[in-house]
């Protein structure tokens, strides 16, 4: 192991923007944030449509708010391969519907309320990217 | 109200995921390359999440009701069963196979890249037909 690119403070940062999210989110709405559900439950129910779309609209608009605030441009390094970016949106796609959580409705929702669940969630998906990424690395 | 809340909390979440580098699947994948060149700061994204989501819960959950609505809506299933494990195990091989996670996903819509466009179409196909098959 060797610690590589570590910027502590701007993650921490950033993720105290994403508590704060969850948190508004629970005292006002109600809800646990979790965006897969959120983004699924659009695609595929009625109930809170419109809430989960102003959610989602919000997201994108995100970047681009910081992009405007900031004047900084935002760069992302991605694969371009296409079969990796189809099994793989499918994977987490179909993956956190089946688990019923991601990142955010298992990670940080779900922890926040010390389910179980979603603990054992996390340590597998976790462990699962990290041996993903040995794997892929070796070969 | 609802309406407006549910915008701000998606623009603070996505605005989150852009300083924190979350929207980065070089840096996701990074943070997931435990074994190689490890960039530790993702789990820094975790802890300053939980450490204001956590006491937020902690603290209204047994409130009457939330402010802008009639009731409080708190996922209930306690059962670990093999949907949860199995799910995961995939979600979690999707994720080191890209970099992406649902969130960060959806946010990158507005770099207007084109392989994260392709992975967030495959996701809503993920999404939908798990959806109609669960």
């Amino acid at each position: 192991m060797n610690i590589v690119n570590f910027t502590p403070i701007s993650s921490l940062t950033g993720g105290l923007l994403i508590g704060l999210s969850v948190a508004l989110f629970f005292i006002l709405n109600g809800r646990m944030i979790g965006i897969s559900r959120i983004a699924s439950n659009f695609l595929v129910s009625k109930k809170n449509r419109v809430e989960n779309l102003l959610f989602l609209v919000g997201l994108i608009l995100g970047p681009l708010i910081y992009n405007l605030i900031s004047g900084q441009e935002i760069n992302i390094s991605i694969s371009n391969s296409l079969i990796l970016l189809v099994i793989g949106g499918f994977l987490v796609g179909f993956g956190t519907r089946l688990s019923s959580g991601c990142t955010s409705g298992h990670g940080i929702s779900g922890i926040s309320r010390f389910s179980l669940r979603s603990i054992i969630s996390t340590i597998t998906f976790m462990l699962v990217g990290i041996l993903t990424v040995l794997i892929i690395g070796i070969s | 109200m609802n309406k407006i809340v549910s915008l701000l909390c998606g623009i603070i979440f996505g605005i989150g995921l852009v300083i924190s580098q979350m929207i980065n699947p070089a840096k996701v994948l990074g943070f997931l390359n435990l074994f190689g060149e490890w960039d530790p700061s993702l789990a820094f994204v975790m802890i300053g999440a939980l450490i204001i989501s956590s006491p937020s819960f902690h603290l209204f959950k047994n409130k009457e009701k939330p402010i802008f609505s009639s009731s409080f809506s708190i996922p209930n299933k306690k059962e670990i069963d093999k949907e949860l494990i199995f799910g995961s195990i995939l979600f979690g091989a999707g994720w080191g196979l890209v970099g992406l996670c649902p969130g960060p996903a959806i946010t990158s819509i507005a770099l207007f890249n084109v392989s994260s466009a392709i992975f967030v179409v495959s996701m809503f196909i993920g999404f939908y037909i798990a959806s109609k098959t669960n």
